[in-house]
């Protein structure tokens, strides 16, 4: 482990398109995210801020720039590459839970871990454990169908948990929960990153992004602040 | 991983039954058909060639009649006589000579009646066409001389009329003859048209000319040829002397017919065959369709899938573990289908068998291609479909309403 930043974006561009129908969603973007960080990313639709979230989160590539995870150039990978990367350092949660339907809390914790070709019984116990840090141990057996908003969206935290990943990426996680849902969401994102997680998440709401350590705005493609969270709630 | 793969693809086929049924049931009736036609079209020759096995060596049937008839021609050859059996008898390659003439009656016993075939012919009628005796006896030449009352009853017709009771010795009426029954004859089973060999009673031709048809005609001939004498030669023999004994110019055709019967037995053989490499044709094309059907819906599946995909690829899946799901999902499909219709294929055969009267003989080598090719329709149809799931791309997948 390097003691360098966990995640290096250095001068990255994304744009759509060749020519003169070209739209450039992301410019010369510089943003540094260390271990243990808890970062929101806020701005307007459009601003930019969901490309930046899909690079680092490598589900997207960057049209140009370099993007270093843990001191390495993953600009660079291909599809499967980039699989891997996400399968051994990254997790998901995601605005509309994603879980898979008609399948049970564990087996959708499972899922990462599968594709880590874990063994069952170990996939199982960290599976259980993920579940029970999220608060919803003897759950394991309800379908998505069976559980609340706020429920399925532990689930999801729990998935993303399960593969120990070196950062949790989270796409308006509380978009679709009521206000007090959110902030429970909140309270245990905010538990788990004291823990020592790394999370990096998207959010328009302020009052959510007051949960974060640290607060960078996009607007038009550019970065345009990067500044600490005052009031903590 | 693998194991991982099929259990996920029985799961997703379990979570819509109904469809997946629907969806395999092109390859199940494919398969089903396939399995059937070539069970029964083997059952089919095995039994042709346990006829042949049975008539006995170089047997010849003879028959009046023009060998081509074209239709609405009527027949007027003369039948044959008596006469022509005895001086067949003299030829040097032939070992015994049986005529036969039949008539379909009615024969009581008690309270119990069989219908069955009445075939008029002599003791040597049992060596020619390979029958072996139950019990009792066969006729005697004075017998067969005087046209006696007497009878040798087939399996089926001893079972009809007599059951557990000995028929030996007891009288059964046939029309106005009250007929001893000297002997029984051994089951044969069913014949190469599925026809049952046993239901028949034996009586002196005599007889049968006399009282039961009423004129002198003997309606065939089975003619057993001497020990390493070919048919062919045998043929030409019986031919040579019919001609002259029945006044045919040498320029003018035959009105009679010699067949050997193993001829008749291979042709029977060759139309199995042709009809069961036709039938298994259609069923071929039948899976190609249950392989479009699959691969239609394993479409469907992609496109109802995304988000799950788009899942998959965000936790960590690449696109081999994609692309190897869903084509598992699309050959566990079509196996299963496989599968079933194996087994319904084997039900129909088994069936098919039991009406048609020939042996169930499924052969493991056709049920381990059924089961391949199934497996291949599967890899085939299912690769389409799979490669399109494996290059979602995830951002696209995972916004998928």
């Amino acid at each position: 482990m390097t003691e360098g930043p966990l995640i290096a974006l250095e001068g990255i561009g994304r744009s759509y398109g060749a020519g003169e129908a070209e739209v450039r969603a992301l410019e010369r973007v510089d943003l540094t995210i260390r271990r243990g960080e808890f970062v929101a990313i806020m701005g307007p639709s459009g601003s930019g801020k969901s490309t930046a979230m899909n690079i680092i989160g490598c589900l997207d590539r960057p049209t140009s720039g370099r993007y270093l995870f843990e001191g390495t150039d993953v600009s660079g990978l291909d599809r499967d590459g980039r699989a891997l990367l996400r399968r051994h350092f990254l997790g998901f949660v995601f605005q509309g839970f994603n879980l898979l339907p008609r399948t049970t809390a564990l087996e959708n914790v499972e899922l990462p871990l599968i594709y880590k070709g874990l063994p069952r019984a170990e996939r199982i116990e960290k599976a259980q454990r993920a579940l029970a840090r999220v608060g919803l141990a003897g759950r394991e057996h309800h379908d998505p169908s069976q559980l609340s908003g706020g429920q399925q969206q532990r689930v999801a935290i729990a998935r993303a948990l399960a593969g120990e990943p070196a950062v949790i990426l989270a796409d308006e996680p509380t978009g679709n929960l009521d206000s007090q849902r959110s902030h429970e969401i909140m309270q245990l994102m905010q538990a788990l990153n004291r823990e020592g997680i790394t999370i990096v998440m998207v959010t328009h709401e302020e009052d959510i992004a007051a949960y974060a350590g640290r607060l960078v705005v996009f607007t038009d493609g550019h970065l345009t602040r990067d500044e600490p969270v005052r009031a903590r709630a | 991983m693998l194991w991982e793969t099929i259990r996920l693809a029985f799961i997703a086929i379990v979570r819509n039954k109904l469809r997946s049924f629907l969806t395999v049931l092109g390859v199940v009736i494919g398969v089903a058909a396939v399995i059937a036609m070539v069970t029964v079209g083997q059952g089919s020759s095995a039994q042709v060639s346990a006829n042949v096995a049975s008539l006995g060596t170089n047997v010849l049937i003879l028959r009046p009649g023009k060998r081509m008839m074209g239709p609405g021609t009527r027949d007027t050859s003369p039948a044959f006589t008596l006469r022509d059996v005895e001086a067949l008898e003299e030829l040097p390659v032939i070992r015994a000579v049986s005529p036969n003439t039949s008539a379909s009656q009615t024969v009581v016993f008690g309270n119990a009646n069989a219908t069955t075939s009445i075939t008029g012919t002599t003791a040597a009628y049992l060596t020619v066409a390979n029958w072996v005796l139950a019990g009792g006896r066969a006729f005697t030449p004075a017998e067969e001389r005087q046209g006696a009352a007497v009878c040798i009853l087939g399996e089926t017709v001893r079972q009809k009329l007599f059951g557990a009771a000995d028929p030996l010795g007891q009288t059964v009426r046939i029309k106005s003859i009250s007929c001893l029954v000297v002997g029984l004859l051994e089951a044969k089973g069913a014949g190469s048209f599925g026809q049952d060999q046993d239901d028949l009673v034996l009586m002196p031709i005599r007889t049968v000319q006399r009282r039961l048809v009423g004129n002198q005609d003997v309606s065939g001939m089975s003619v057993a040829l001497q020990d390493g004498v070919s048919a062919t030669r045998g043929i030409r023999d019986i031919g040579a002397l019919l001609r002259e004994r029945r006044r045919i110019g040498p320029a003018d055709e035959e009105n009679f017919s010699v067949t050997d019967m193993k001829e008749i037995a291979s042709m029977l053989t060759s139309i199995n065959t042709v009809l069961a490499g036709l039938l298994s044709s259609v069923a071929a094309v039948s899976l190609l369709v249950g392989g479009i059907g699959i691969m239609n819906i394993m479409l469907v599946s992609v496109t109802e899938r995304t988000r799950e995909i788009g899942i998959r690829l965000a936790v960590g899946a690449t696109a081999g573990q994609v692309l190897t799901q869903f084509l598992v999902e699309a050959v566990v499909l079509s196996v299963l289908g496989g599968m079933i219709g194996i087994a319904l294929g084997l039900a129909l055969a088994l069936v098919a068998s039991r009406y048609m009267l020939i042996p169930f003989t499924p052969d493991p080598l056709v049920v381990l291609m059924a089961f391949g090719f199934s497996a291949v329709v599967g890899v085939i149809f299912g690769y389409f479909p799979a490669r399109r799931a494996a290059r979602l791309d995830p951002i696209e997948a995972l916004r998928h309403q």
